[in-house]
C-alpha cells in the first residue's frame, strides 16, 4: 500500500492536528481556568498560595497559546514537505 | 530637570524616531502602501501586531481592570491572546496564501459577489472606526497630562504625528514605525513593574513575583492580598463573584473578536510565505504575552500597595493621615482621578468596602462613616506606577511615550484598514474600476488623510457611547467576519448566499441585543429592557454576545447553504488550492 500523498490526505492530516489544538486550546483555558477549576482547587497543591486555576486563567493559558502555536507551525511545516506542498 | 521637560524630550524624541522611519519607509505603490509588499519579517511582523493590538486599553487600562475585580477579570488576559490560536490555526496561513490586501476583498472574491464586499466594508467601517475614536481620545488625554496642553491641542499633535507616518509609509511605515514602538512600550511598562516586584517581593520578574511571596508578611502575595481585602470587606482577588457562564462567553466572545478583527488579519497579508504567516502569529502572541503576563502583577501588585501605603500598620489599626500620604497620592489627586473626603472628619483616610453589609457593623464600631477615597480611576495603577516604586522622573516620562505609542499604533494599523476598504474595495472594485496603480495609491492616501480628520473630529467630541461601542467593535468582529472568512477556507461548498445571509444575521442580532440593553444607536433612555443581570436572556451579558452573534451568523449560512445552489466549480477550486501553502508566492500580483 503506497501512502497517500494527495491534497484530500493532507488537508485531512491538516484538520486533524487543528482539532487537537483546539481541544487543548479549549481545556487549558475555557476548562482549567474557568469550568473545571472548582475540580483543581480539590488538588492537594498551590501555586503562590492559590489554586491550579487561578494560576491557569492569568498565566497558563497564555503560556499554553504560545506553545501550541510554536508547535503548530512546526508540525505543518513538517507536514508541508512531507506532502511536498511546502513553498520552495 | 523638571518632570515637563522630561516628558517634552522623551516624547519629542519617540516621535522624531516614528518620522525617521516613515520617511526612510515611504511607499512606492499600492502593494507598499497595502501590505509592505509582503517583503516583512516574521519577527518584525510579531512585534508590529503586538503593538497594532495592544491599545491604549491594554496598557493603561488592563492592569487596573484586574486589580479591581482579580480573578474574574482574568476573561480579558485569556480572551485577548486566546484569538491568536484561532488566527494562526484558522485564518493567518489561507489568508495569507489567497494574497489579497484586505478582508472584505477576500470575502468578495472567495464568496464570488460584490453584495458579499460590500457587507463586510460596512462590519470593517463600524468595527475599525468605533475602535479609532477611543485611541484618538485617549492620545488626546494622555497628550494634555503629560505635556499640559489642552485636550485638544493634544489630540491635534497626535493626529499630526499619525498623518505624517501613516500616509506617508502605508503599511511599510506603519510596520516599521510600529516595531519601535513596540519597544518603547514594552520598556516603559516593564521597568516600573519589575521594581514594585523587587520591592514587594525580591523577585525581579513580575510574573513569577506574583505567584512568590510577600517579603514583609511572609505569605504568598495573593494569600496576603486576599486577607488585607477582605479585612476591608471587599470580595477576595481570587475567587469568582460573578457567572461562570458568562466569563466562559465573554472570554469565547473576545477570542472569536480579536481573531476577526480587520486591522489585526490584515498585519498577516505582510510576511512573504504562508509558513512565515503561522510562525508570525506565534511571535505576536509572545511579545504581547510579555506585557500580558506583567499586567496581572502589576494589577495585584499594586492594589496590595495601596492598602498597605493607607494602612501601613495592618487594616486592623488606623489608617494614614491625611498629612502624611505619600507625594503620588497628592500628585493624582490634583488631576480629580483620585479623590479623598474626610467624611468623618478625623483626619485619616479610610478606604473601606461601605457596600458591604457584613462589614457594615466594624466600620461603624471603628468610628467610620464611609469610604473616603471616593474616586480611585483605575486608569491610575500603571501611570502612578513609577511614582509609587519612587522611580526617577525619567521613567514617568517614558510611561508617558508608551502609552501613547500604544494609542499611535493601534490607530494607525485601525486608519489603515478603513483607508483600504474605502480606496481598495469601494473605489478599486465598485465604483471607478479603470484607475491605475498610481491613481490608487493617491486615492488611499486621501482616504487615509479623511479618515485621520474624521477619527480626529470624533476624537475631540467623543459621542457618548465610546466607550461601549468596543463592545459592539468585538461583538461585531465575532459575529460577521470571523465566521465568514472561517467557512470561506473550511468549507468548499459555502455558497454566496449562505455567507451574506449568515453575515447579515450576525450583524442583526448582535445590534439588537447590544441596543435592547444600551439603547439604540446608544442614545440614553431608548433601551427597551435595563442592562441587569435579570433582564439578559439567558443571563448572557450584551459584552459576550459575540459569540453568540457568531454561532447564528454559523446557522443561518449552513441552513441558507443548503438550499441553494453550490458555488461554481472555479470556487471550490479555488477554496482547494488556498489551502496548500505552494505557489503563495505566485498570488502576490494580481
Amino acid at each position: 500500500m503506497t501512502l497517500d500523498r494527495t491534497a484530500a490526505a493532507y488537508w485531512k492530516a491538516n484538520i486533524r492536528i487543528i482539532l487537537i489544538c483546539l481541544v487543548i486550546w479549549a481545556i487549558s483555558s475555557f476548562g482549567f481556568a474557568i469550568l473545571l477549576r472548582p475540580a483543581l482547587a480539590a488538588l492537594p497543591f498551590t501555586i503562590g498560595g492559590v489554586d491550579l486555576g487561578f494560576w491557569f486563567a492569568q498565566q497558563g493559558s497564555i503560556l499554553v497559546f504560545i506553545g501550541l502555536i510554536f508547535y503548530y507551525t512546526w508540525y505543518m511545516n513538517r507536514l508541508d514537505r512531507e506532502f511536498d506542498v511546502d513553498e520552495k | 530637570m523638571d518632570q515637563f521637560t522630561l516628558n517634552l524630550l522623551i516624547v519629542g524624541a519617540t516621535f522624531a524616531l516614528y518620522i525617521g522611519i516613515a520617511i526612510w519607509s515611504r511607499a512606492g505603490s499600492t502593494s507598499d502602501f497595502y501590505t509592505a509588499s509582503r517583503g516583512v519579517n516574521p519577527i518584525v511582523n510579531g512585534a508590529a501586531t503586538a503593538a497594532d493590538w495592544m491599545s491604549a486599553a491594554s496598557f493603561i487600562s488592563m492592569a487596573g481592570l484586574i486589580a479591581f475585580v482579580g480573578y474574574g477579570n482574568s476573561s480579558f488576559l485569556m480572551g485577548w491572546t486566546g484569538g491568536y490560536v484561532l488566527l494562526a490555526l484558522l485564518l493567518a496561513p489561507y489568508l495569507r496564501k489567497f494574497g489579497r490586501f484586505t478582508v472584505p476583498e477576500f470575502i468578495g472574491d472567495r464568496f464570488y459577489s460584490q453584495s458579499a464586499r460590500i457587507v463586510a466594508v460596512v462590519c470593517l467601517l463600524v468595527i475599525s472606526i468605533t475602535y479609532v475614536i477611543g485611541q484618538m481620545a485617549g492620545a488626546g488625554v494622555a497628550f494634555s497630562r503629560f505635556l499640559e496642553v489642552q485636550n485638544s491641542t493634544g489630540l491635534l499633535i497626535a493626529s499630526g504625528v499619525v498623518f505624517m507616518y501613516a500616509v506617508l509609509g502605508g503599511m511599510k511605515g506603519i510596520t516599521y514605525t510600529q516595531l519601535a514602538q513596540y519597544c518603547v512600550l514594552i520598556t516603559a511598562y516593564t521597568i516600573p513593574a519589575v521594581f514594585i516586584s523587587i520591592q514587594l517581593t525580591g523577585n525581579p520578574l513580575p510574573p513569577l513575583g506574583l505567584f512568590s511571596t510577600h517579603a514583609e508578611s511572609g505569605l504568598p502575595l495573593l494569600t496576603k492580598l486576599d486577607q488585607v481585602l477582605t479585612e476591608l470587606g471587599f470580595h477576595d482577588y481570587t475567587g469568582l463573584h460573578s457567572s461562570m457562564f458568562n466569563m466562559f462567553l465573554f472570554t469565547m466572545s473576545l477570542m472569536i473578536g480579536t481573531a476577526g478583527l480587520p486591522h489585526v488579519i490584515i498585519r498577516f497579508f505582510t510576511v512573504p510565505r504562508v509558513a512565515d504567516a503561522r510562525k508570525s502569529a506565534g511571535w505576536a502572541l509572545i511579545f504581547i504575552a510579555l506585557l500580558y503576563l506583567t499586567a496581572p502583577a502589576v494589577g495585584a501588585m499594586a492594589r496590595l500597595n495601596i492598602i498597605t501605603t493607607i494602612f501601613p500598620d495592618g487594616t486592623a489599626e488606623q489608617p494614614i493621615e491625611y498629612s502624611q500620604q505619600p507625594d503620588w497620592m497628592e500628585t493624582w489627586a490634583a488631576t480629580g482621578l483620585l479623590a479623598f473626603e474626610d467624611k468623618n472628619g478625623d483626619g485619616r483616610i479610610q478606604y473601606y468596602n461601605d457596600a458591604s453589609d457584613e462589614f457594615a457593623a466594624t466600620a461603624a464600631e471603628r468610628g467610620w462613616e464611609g469610604n473616603e477615597m471616593v474616586t480611585f480611576n483605575r486608569d491610575i495603577l500603571v501611570l502612578a506606577n513609577p511614582e509609587i516604586a519612587q522611580l526617577p522622573g525619567w521613567v514617568i516620562a517614558l510611561i508617558a511615550a508608551g502609552g501613547l505609542a500604544a494609542a499611535l499604533s493601534t490607530a494607525a494599523g485601525l486608519l489603515l484598514a478603513i483607508s483600504s476598504a474605502i480606496s481598495h474595495d469601494l473605489l478599486k472594485s465598485v465604483f471607478m474600476p479603470k484607475i491605475t496603480d498610481k491613481q490608487e495609491l493617491m486615492a488611499a492616501r486621501i482616504s487615509m488623510a479623511f479618515a485621520i480628520a474624521v477619527a480626529t473630529v470624533l476624537g475631540m467630541n467623543p459621542p457618548g457611547f465610546a466607550a461601549q461601542v468596543v463592545a459592539l467593535a468585538f461583538g461585531l468582529a465575532a459575529a460577521t467576519l470571523f465566521p465568514a472568512l472561517m467557512m470561506g477556507i473550511f468549507s468548499r461548498k459555502m455558497n454566496r448566499q449562505g455567507a451574506i445571509v449568515g453575515m447579515l444575521v450576525g450583524l442583526g442580532a448582535t445590534l439588537l441585543y447590544i441596543f435592547t440593553y444600551l439603547g439604540w444607536f446608544f442614545i440614553p433612555d431608548t433601551n427597551m429592557l435595563a442592562n441587569t443581570p435579570d433582564n439578559w436572556l439567558f443571563g448572557i451579558s450584551p459584552l459576550s454576545f459575540g459569540a453568540i452573534g457568531a454561532v447564528l451568523n454559523f446557522l443561518a449560512a449552513y441552513v441558507t447553504m443548503k438550499l441553494t445552489d453550490e458555488p461554481p466549480a472555479h470556487i471550490q477550486d479555488l477554496v482547494e488550492s488556498i489551502r496548500v501553502p505552494r505557489g503563495a508566492e505566485g498570488a502576490i500580483d494580481h
